[in-house]
């Protein structure tokens, strides 16, 4: 038995069907070819999933897709703009914040998420808001560098 | 020492820091990884896992199994064809096809919980899975053994009936579960302890600890009525995907494409097979393409992790520091089959130290736990946990300093290296200056803070590598290669090509090609990319460079040993009677079609000179005495690169070995039931360093020119995890009083020491 | 003359030599000799062993030139991580 489910991802409307126990990680995969939200662990343990569930970090491998109806959701697809990268996507970017690259899609977006909630965040208060993105590679120093210079300059735009 | 220059003269762009080529589609999400690929009628796969870890296999039955809708095909040992016994090429020391066969599916027996069993495809992972369910096993189990001690005792029951011992003088009696011995001696060993002032010994015990990259194994593979393979996986190395499948399914190299994606991490775990042969045979039995993904509880139960060991570690100082003697016993856990890192770890656990007599015993020894792969620095790690941990405590109770103590005995250049050869242009008293004048090394401590010191190293490897350059109409360029890009390869690859051929970076760019389209390449591990890979590329832009000459030479009418490649133009020597300007890549690739064609330059080759990388390591940590939680404050990493081609790409290999090393220290470790059964296998419970867990992590490169490199580069990937274990053990100690001798450092180990020495 | 130093898992098949000076000019030339010496020793260093010539490792060696005064290692070919 299948739900029918309308919702908006990437500011485009959306409409699918899924079971009642379908994740959003496996719509946003399999079902609307998403696949820039990857699957780390599928318990909610490694962040790779994350995304943007009306404006709240959510690991969207915790979440099942008939919850969508009527909501949003934003994807590492949805952060930049057809003109310009994210500044988090750029200074991750310029820091050489990522080895392997399969944590960027969550960092980008709980990054994201991070300096929406709260523009001039400390060294500590960016580890313990990324502390559910796990990233083997990096060891977190250019990752922790690159959001706080992402925030600085975001600040320096806006003020 | 020799000049690390490129053909273009000094250099201008090694050593600068562009944003990667294909960092774009990393950060957006357009970058595909390995279970990103689909296929108009593709199936899902799952596996059936053994639920014992040691048992034999009496029946499978799977008939209700194959009539659930939807349900494609099953596979099950029976399926595949008997491999014959071989080492594998390119491991380290570490593995046999046969072997490798039956650990990508049981046959008569099952090694390890969780050892595949069949595997099924179906129109949905949802009916894969209610397939596996319905498969039924009979199963006879058979004592399981989950440590050294017991796999080594005597009267053991045995994993393999006809594994006898390799490495004694004369083949033995009976059949052991230690598959190898080896030994490693120079000078008199027992004079050496004679002379001796301060003896310490201790044994040392790691865990079981695994890779932990965040993207599990996966692969797509079509199989076609033509005999033709594709796959799509994610690997460390296409090609020995393709020779391992090829080997394990008993068929042509020429059958198999092998496409890389990209790479979600590795460290070593992805340097062999699990998946892809699988796939293949149920796409075959199917018709239709197969997908199969593992899960992070599979990615823990079933792939290969890094051994467990024992270390049993001796050594024997004069009262000014010098080292007399050095001894150890070293047992390194295989898994369900033969191929530890035990020989690695026999030649490392004393090449740091010019010591004139040591002794080194080491055991390759199989347990029912899942077969190890490599991890960065295979066996080092563990090693010189056992050596800088007693090269610690020798200082204390010596009162030195750590770092006089190590300068004292450190091996330079001419030294004889433990393992054999002389060294020569080594970093290892560089590494431990800097580390003595390092601010971080001065920094005042506080109560319950301790700082360790802790050397690392690693051989390095060359291996094989090709690599071509196109050159475009405008001269712009594209670099093909083969080794899949697991932490920035692209940029330092495009850095040495624009390098050589005096075009900017912007104006390469970097394809990593399938096995049909890419030269013959080794894996990407070794340390061996940007040094031997860069070493091709740099090679083929010289070829691009000798045909530039001539073709300048052409161009002017002029006998081609009258122009020279100076500053990445070809110019006519002095005297030479040409009315010209220089010439510029672009200016001959605008005019290829008259002087013979595309320009095209090549270079395949089998690495020589790989120079060894040292590092050391500080580390600062704060031990809270009422719970035993560590925190590490401070961490400094100061490793030689030779020469870092991209130092944001070195520094982060340095940040990145060091927590993965400061995890194997501190949380990470598989705890086995009596049964042989992981009980903590996700990430909640095997817990991996999160960002919250760390500080910044400071770094010092050293360049000390590896001659054996046209631009000095030695390779860094692996030396930064195997200093950490002992820098953070050491750290520990000197917060605490205590003698850490096991990993990992959790709280309630701890808290027992602290309590035990309390009385 | 170069100084070639045994494997130390291989003494059982040089009765204990560790160390022994040859003339030879090239790899090959290096392994009939040594095979001579001690049969068996070509397929056991074939087998696991790259060569190492004055600290350069060689993996896989067959037309390498053996140069005078230098001094010649074996070593367990390794890969890594």
């Amino acid at each position: 038995m299948k739900q029918q489910v309308s919702s908006t991802v990437n500011g485009e409307p959306v409409e699918f069907l899924c079971a009642a126990d379908e994740t959003l990680l496996e719509v946003l995969r399999d079902r609307l070819s998403l696949t820039g939200t990857k699957e780390g662990c599928g318990t909610g343990d490694c962040g790779a999933c994350s995304v943007l569930l009306d404006d709240r970090l959510v690991c969207s491998c915790l979440v099942f897709a008939a919850e969508l109806e009527g909501r949003s959701v934003t994807t590492v697809e949805g952060i930049a703009t057809p003109q310009a990268l994210h500044p988090v996507q750029q200074k991750l970017l310029e820091h050489a914040a990522l080895q392997c690259g399969i944590c960027t899609p969550g960092v980008v977006v709980a990054a994201k998420a991070l300096i929406d909630a709260n523009p001039e965040p400390t060294e500590e208060e960016t580890r313990y808001w990324l502390a559910g993105n796990l990233c083997r590679c990096t060891g977190y120093d250019k990752i922790i560098r690159a959001v706080m210079d992402a925030a600085a300059e975001m600040r320096g735009a806006t003020s | 020492m020799s000049e690390a220059i490129s053909e273009a003269g000094a250099f201008r762009q090694i050593g600068t820091r562009p944003i990667r080529p294909d960092g774009l589609d990393k950060v957006t999400g357009r970058a595909n990884f390995g279970a990103d690929f689909s296929l108009p009628g593709m199936l899902h796969g799952r596996f059936l896992r053994s639920p014992h870890a040691h048992a034999r296999i009496r029946s499978i039955d799977i008939t209700a199994a194959l009539a659930v809708p939807g349900v494609k095909a099953i596979v099950t040992g029976k399926d595949f064809p008997d491999v014959a016994p071989g080492d594998i090429e390119g491991g380290e020391g570490g593995g046999d096809y046969h072997d490798m066969a039956v650990n990508v599916m049981a046959r008569d027996k099952v090694l390890y919980h969780g050892h595949a069993v069949a595997a099924v495809a179906a129109t949905s992972t949802r009916a894969a899975e209610e397939a596996v369910r319905l498969i039924e096993v009979e199963y006879e189990p058979l004592p399981v053994l989950l440590d050294i001690d017991s796999a080594m005792a005597p009267d053991a029951p045995l994993l393999h009936d006809h594994l006898y011992t390799e490495g004694l003088p004369e083949k033995p009696a009976r059949p052991s579960n230690v598959a190898q011995v080896m030994e490693s001696t120079r000078g008199d060993i027992e004079a050496g302890f004679a002379e001796a002032d301060v003896i310490i010994e201790r044994t040392y015990l790691t865990p079981t600890v695994h890779q932990g990259y965040i993207e599990p194994h996966a692969c797509l593979a079509r199989w076609g009525q033509d005999e033709q393979s594709t796959v799509w996986c994610s690997t460390q190395g296409s090609f020995d995907v393709r020779s391992m499948t090829a080997r394990v399914l008993d068929m042509s190299i020429s059958r198999l494409k092998v496409i890389p994606t990209e790479i979600g991490g590795g460290f070593g775990g992805k340097t062999t097979v699990y998946l892809e042969p699988v796939a293949i045979l149920l796409s075959r039995k199917s018709g239709r393409p197969v997908k199969l993904v593992m899960t992070r509880e599979e990615v823990f139960r079933a792939s290969g992790p890094a051994s467990a060991s024992k270390i049993k570690l001796k050594i024997g100082a004069k009262k000014d520091g010098r080292l007399t003697a050095m001894s150890a016993w070293l047992a390194y856990e295989a898994g369900a089959f033969k191929g530890s890192p035990m020989v690695p770890g026999v030649m490392c656990v004393f090449a740091p130290y010019d010591v004139p007599a040591f002794k080194a015993v080491g055991y390759d020894v199989l347990v029912n736990k899942p077969k190890v792969a490599a991890y960065r620095a295979p066996g080092a790690p563990q090693a010189l946990f056992a050596t800088e941990s007693a090269m610690d405590e020798l200082a204390r109770v010596l009162n030195m300093d750590p770092i006089e103590l190590r300068l004292k005995n450190a091996v330079r250049d001419g030294s004889q290296a433990s393992y054999g050869p002389k060294f020569n242009a080594i970093g290892m008293e560089a590494c431990l200056q800097a580390a003595r004048e390092h601010p971080n090394y001065k920094r005042p401590l506080g109560p319950n803070q301790g700082r360790g010191v802790a050397v690392g190293f690693w051989f390095n490897v060359g291996m094989q590598s090709s690599a071509e350059i196109h050159i475009n109409e405008d001269g712009t360029a594209t670099v093909i290669e083969g080794n899949p890009d697991i932490g920035g390869s692209r940029a330092s690859m495009a850095l040495m090509a624009a390098e050589e051929l005096g075009i900017p970076y912007q104006d390469v760019r970097v394809l990593v090609a399938d096995t049909e389209a890419a030269g013959f390449t080794n894996v990407t591990g070794g340390s061996r990319v940007t040094f031997a890979t860069g070493m091709a590329v740099i090679e083929a832009a010289r070829d691009i460079i000798s045909q530039l000459k001539a073709r300048a030479a052409a161009l002017w009418n002029v006998d081609v040993e009258m122009v020279d490649w100076v500053d990445g133009k070809v110019v006519a020597r002095p005297g030479v009677n040409v009315e010209a300007d220089p010439l510029t890549l672009a200016d001959i690739a605008g005019q290829a079609a008259k002087t013979g064609g595309p320009l095209l330059g090549r270079a395949s080759l089998n690495a020589r000179g790989a120079g060894p990388s040292f590092s050391v390591n500080l580390c600062d940590v704060e031990v809270d005495p009422d719970t035993g939680k560590v925190d590490v404050i401070s961490y400094t990493a100061i490793q030689d690169a030779g020469k870092a081609i991209h130092p944001s790409y070195v520094e982060g290999q340095m940040q990145g070995g060091a927590v993965q090393g400061i995890g194997w220290a501190l949380n990470e470790e598989y705890i086995f039931s009596a049964e042989g059964i992981m009980e903590n296998a996700g990430f909640l419970d095997y817990r991996i360093p999160v960002a919250s867990d760390l500080p910044m992590i400071d770094t010092q490169i050293i360049e000390i020119a590896n001659p054996g490199h046209p631009y000095g580069v030695r390779g860094v990937g692996e030396t930064p995890i195997v200093a950490p274990l002992a820098a953070v053990a050491n750290a520990v100690n000197a917060a605490t009083g205590l003698q850490m001798t096991e990993l990992p450092m959790s709280p309630p180990r701890i808290l027992a020491a602290l309590e035990a020495a309390k009385g | 003359m170069a100084r070639v130093f045994l494997p130390q898992q291989l003494h059982r098949l040089t009765g204990g030599a560790a160390q022994l000076d040859v003339v030879v000019d090239d790899y090959r030339g290096l392994m009939a000799d040594l095979d001579r010496r001690f049969p068996g020793f070509r397929h056991a260093i074939e087998q696991d062993f790259a060569l190492v010539i004055d600290g350069d490792i060689i993996n896989d060696p067959l037309l390498e030139a053996i140069p005078a005064d230098s001094e010649i290692h074996f070593l367990h070919r390794l890969g890594g991580g």
